[in-house]
């Protein structure tokens, strides 16, 4: 039904253990360009664990990962992210003593060609390249609506807003897939209403393709394309969100029926 | 001088002072605005060129003179030129406030008969779609910042930009171009200019129709009063909508010629205001409480070396400081203390408020406390009252530099008149004057007298030094059921001028005797409950604190030692008073939309807990719908306990006025 270079990443038949607990069984799906792509589940169904297969985190024991029609090797999250996936985390991981403009410039720390020392010197080509680089972030800061914490500590900042500046610093990166693990979590009403219109704005405008692993239902079900569900490290459905939502196996994954 | 002089050629429309800028200063500063954190900056010859491209792209959209256009959104200089656009066509802008509910805005939007919108960003352009079905006559809602609107597909949805770009296109054309000289040159002083609506204190707003030459001769008088020139600078950070952005901003800025600014957005204000340093400053009270509270707030964290020369030298500025800014004589060493001050202390708190540069700054709307006022002052800001309202675009009276206090207002402005009438209410004329309340001539009539004053609606009288002083709206000086004279607004100012209490209703009219309803300041409550390790989550929990009422009810009390000083207000001393377990709201109809309190509405909705407070009962409980910003409803439930005062007998005083 898809043309295969539709397809940006193939997950084939993953499996992922570690010591004795299988966290992954046989799991399969794909991502197609430009769309929002959700992984949802109950705790511990291994939603973060297939985040950390596909940015390289973790290395599969079992099945291939396919990136861009390119079967991946044994890649590292470094290499990852130099191909263009970018990602937020559960636990907000930003540099907490930096500002907010610092935090997301560290996001085109990859895209700086000139190297360190020029860097330090600001001097000449190195310099033209930071005033490019901090267009591209004030860019996002306007986007993201964060103008009036730009020069604030984000250690100082509500989580909400924390959460914002780590997804700041992924668009930093002009990444191809956005990963975002649990990017609601934590917030108040009016904040998801904002983060969901960001991540729409940055699928819709920004060419950014998204995976996200999201436990607030209503989000899920507004906002992806597709979603794949887990349970118990397996996968149990794979559809369009209305299909989910009447799915039986999901209702009785989240319900704790027995089958 | 084309703008300093009132002779036969001098600009008698905005347009016509543009036109004038763009020749006499068109490489000079007229407009800046922070856009991906840096500063544009717009000469008056840029400006002069954009406006005419926006007016000959709305002539384009079939704008015709005497219509009406809205303006939707926060202090954009594309808004601003919007606003001088349309005059230079012939029609009346109408500036709409930003940050009111879509049915706020529909009720302008159709009242004013709007056919073209031009809104900020996608967050008005929604609001206003959300009511399109009301406004048959909008035929083009144009908007500056893309951004977000990409797939919106409505009919007449358009960029600002497109349409300028269009305007432009055309007037390359020579013919089009003359045309539109003719336009700006056929334009009466005449004609209404704008129509600002009123915020609504008192029942629906009303559109106060303008007229260029008033608005226009009114800013010349005042600009000579302040000896403003095209070298200051100000930050346009107030409310498009209101008369003091309208005035103090577009209308001095335009015959000044001075460089106006637009934050980032609100909540860079304070940051912006401090890179800007604007010249000329305006701030209602509470705004200046916020950043004193703030200043307090950090100077309690800050190390004992900082705080003890702090505390040490705004000691010296409370005594020096006014007298010093007033130009009195005072001894060398209070001098020498002073500027000491100013290096350590005084300069580099100005430079971290944003004031370093201010000549004049000016604050009105709400009574300003003395303690307040004078911790400005003594810093060695020239900060003024002023008082004034939309009818009289703005300036009523205003103080002259070195002839300031707290608790007046200020002999009246240049060229305005004044009196009291019997009843005891305020009376001006004023060459600002409006010209009358859009599409309600009844109104008009009854806002004015027989012989052509204004009716302010505010009670006040003359004190020696001809400064008038505002004691309370007219209609809202009540009496106790004994008699005796009750003014809701002086008690409560008295409770505000406590960083801790951030709103007060007093009740009284008619009933036995005065209670208050009280809103505590989150900000500097919150930190005081930090600092004694008192928990809580919210709001309505730290209101309802028995440790925070035990130091609201010290507030309380100390207001009414001071009333009991006042042999005409000794009786009206607040008997029992409960803290309100919600934050009194504009999205909620209790406040407006400039922040002052709804005083029938909150009555009527708080009514359970008024009834409590005479009813003699030791708590009393309020269930009412709340509204967010959004629209969307929430239930409010809560209960809030009552506290009794012992009353002061009234003290006699030898010098009692």
């Amino acid at each position: 039904m898809t043309a295969p270079n539709d397809i940006l990443l193939a997950v084939e038949h993953v499996s992922l253990s570690f010591g004795g607990v299988r966290a992954i069984s046989d799991v399969s799906f794909d991502i197609r360009k430009g769309e929002v792509r959700a992984i949802i589940g109950p705790n511990g169904a291994g939603k973060t664990s297939m985040l950390n297969v596909v940015n390289g985190f973790y290395h599969p024991q079992q099945g291939a990962i396919r990136w861009q029609g390119q079967a991946r090797s044994r890649m590292k999250p470094h290499e990852a992210a130099a191909q263009g996936i970018a990602r937020t985390f559960q636990n907000v991981a930003l540099f907490k003593g930096m500002t907010t403009l610092d935090n997301i410039m560290t996001g085109r720390s990859l895209r700086m060609r000139r190297n360190i020392f020029w860097q330090a010197m600001r001097h000449g080509p190195a310099l033209d390249e930071e005033i490019e680089h901090r267009r591209v972030c004030e860019e996002i800061i306007d986007f993201l609506e964060i103008e009036h914490i730009r020069k604030t500590a984000v250690g100082a900042l509500p989580y909400g807003l924390q959460k914002r500046v780590e997804l700041g610093r992924a668009l930093a990166m002009e990444p191809v897939l956005l990963l975002l693990d649990e990017p609601m979590a934590g917030m108040n009403r009016e904040e998801k209403e904002d983060m969901s219109r960001f991540i729409v704005e940055a699928n819709r405008y920004r060419g950014a393709t998204v995976a996200l692993i999201e436990h607030d239902m209503g989000v899920v079900m507004d906002l992806s394309d597709r979603v794949v569900v887990l349970d118990y490290g397996r996968k149990i459905a794979d559809d369009v969100p209305d299909a989910v939502k009447s799915d039986k196996k999901v209702i009785g994954a989240y319900l704790g029926v027995g089958q | 001088m084309a703008t300093g002089g009132e002779g036969p050629h001098a600009e008698d429309t905005f347009a016509k002072l543009l036109r004038a800028h763009a020749t006499l200063r068109g490489t000079s500063p007229a407009f800046r605005l922070k856009d991906l954190g840096l500063w544009q900056t717009w000469s008056w010859g840029q400006v002069y060129e954009e406006t005419r491209a926006i007016a000959q792209g709305l002539i384009g959209l079939g704008l015709k003179p005497g219509e009406t256009i809205a303006i939707v959104g926060a202090n954009r200089p594309r808004l601003y030129w919007s606003i001088t656009a349309a005059q230079m066509v012939g029609a009346v802008p109408v500036p709409v406030y930003a940050d009111a509910v879509a049915d706020e805005i529909a009720a302008v939007l159709v009242h004013s008969e709007a056919t073209i919108i031009v809104a900020q960003d996608q967050e008005q352009v929604d609001k206003i779609l959300s009511v399109r079905d009301r406004l048959p006559r909008l035929a083009r809602l144009l908007y500056d910042e893309p951004r977000g609107l990409g797939d919106y597909d409505e009919p007449g949805l358009a960029p600002l930009a497109a349409v300028a770009a269009k305007g432009r296109a055309a007037l390359a054309d020579p013919a089009v171009a003359s045309s539109l000289d003719r336009l700006i040159d056929a334009g009466k002083g005449s004609d209404p200019s704008v129509i600002l609506y009123t915020s609504g204190t008192t029942g629906r707003s009303k559109g106060v129709v303008m007229s260029g030459e008033r608005s226009i001769r009114a800013a010349r008088h005042t600009v000579a009063f302040d000896r403003l020139t095209d070298r200051d600078e100000a930050l346009a950070y107030l409310p498009l909508a209101w008369v003091g952005d309208h005035y103090l901003n577009y209308a001095q800025g335009y015959v000044a010629g001075f460089c106006i600014a637009c934050p980032e957005s609100a909540e860079t204000a304070a940051s912006d205001l401090r890179e800007i340093g604007p010249t000329y400053h305006f701030a209602p009270p509470r705004v200046f409480e916020a950043l004193l509270t703030r200043v307090q707030i950090r100077m309690e964290d800050a190390g004992a070396v900082k705080r003890w020369l702090f505390r040490h030298f705004m000691e010296v500025a409370r005594r020096w400081g006014e007298k010093i800014t007033n130009g009195e004589r005072v001894p060398l060493s209070a001098r020498l203390a002073y500027r000491l001050g100013d290096l350590l202390i005084y300069a580099p708190l100005k430079n971290a408020l944003g004031f370093s540069r201010v000549r004049v700054a000016y604050t009105a709307g709400e009574a300003i406390g003395a303690d307040l006022f004078a911790f400005y002052r003594s810093i060695g800001l020239n900060l003024k009252q002023l008082y004034g309202q939309t009818e009289a675009f703005l300036f009523v009276t205003a103080q002259a530099d070195r002839a300031v206090r707290s608790d007046a207002v200020g002999p009246p402005a240049p060229s305005v008149e004044v009196r009291i009438a019997e009843s005891g209410e305020v009376q001006f004329k004023s060459p600002g004057m409006f010209v009358g309340y859009f599409r309600e001539d009844d109104k008009t009539r009854e806002a004015m007298t027989d012989d052509g004053y204004v009716k302010t609606g505010d009670a006040g009288f003359f004190d020696s030094d001809g400064q008038l002083k505002i004691i309370d709206r007219a209609k809202d000086v009540g009496r106790l059921r004994n008699g005796q004279m009750f003014a809701p607004k002086y008690i409560e100012n008295k409770l505000k001028f406590f960083p801790e209490i951030r709103e007060a209703v007093t009740i009284g009219d008619g009933r036995e005797f005065v209670a208050a309803m009280i809103n505590i300041e989150l900000a500097s409550v919150g930190n005081w409950a930090e600092r004694n390790n008192v928990a809580y989550a919210s709001y309505q929990e730290l209101a309802a604190n028995g440790q925070v009422y035990a130091m609201i009810e010290k507030r309380v009390d100390a207001v009414n030692r001071a009333l009991s000083l006042e042999p005409v207000m000794a009786g009206a001393q607040i008997r029992r008073f409960l803290i309100l377990p919600k934050e009194l709201d504009p999205d909620d109809g209790e406040l407006t939309r400039t922040q002052k309190v709804r005083r029938g509405f909150v009555a009527e909705r708080y009514a359970s807990l008024i009834e409590g407070l005479y009813g003699g009962a030791g708590e009393a409980s309020i269930r009412a719908e709340i509204t967010y910003e959004d629209g969307r409803k929430g239930k409010l439930d809560a209960t809030a306990r009552i506290v009794d005062l012992p009353s002061y007998p009234p003290a006699r005083r030898a010098d009692a006025a």
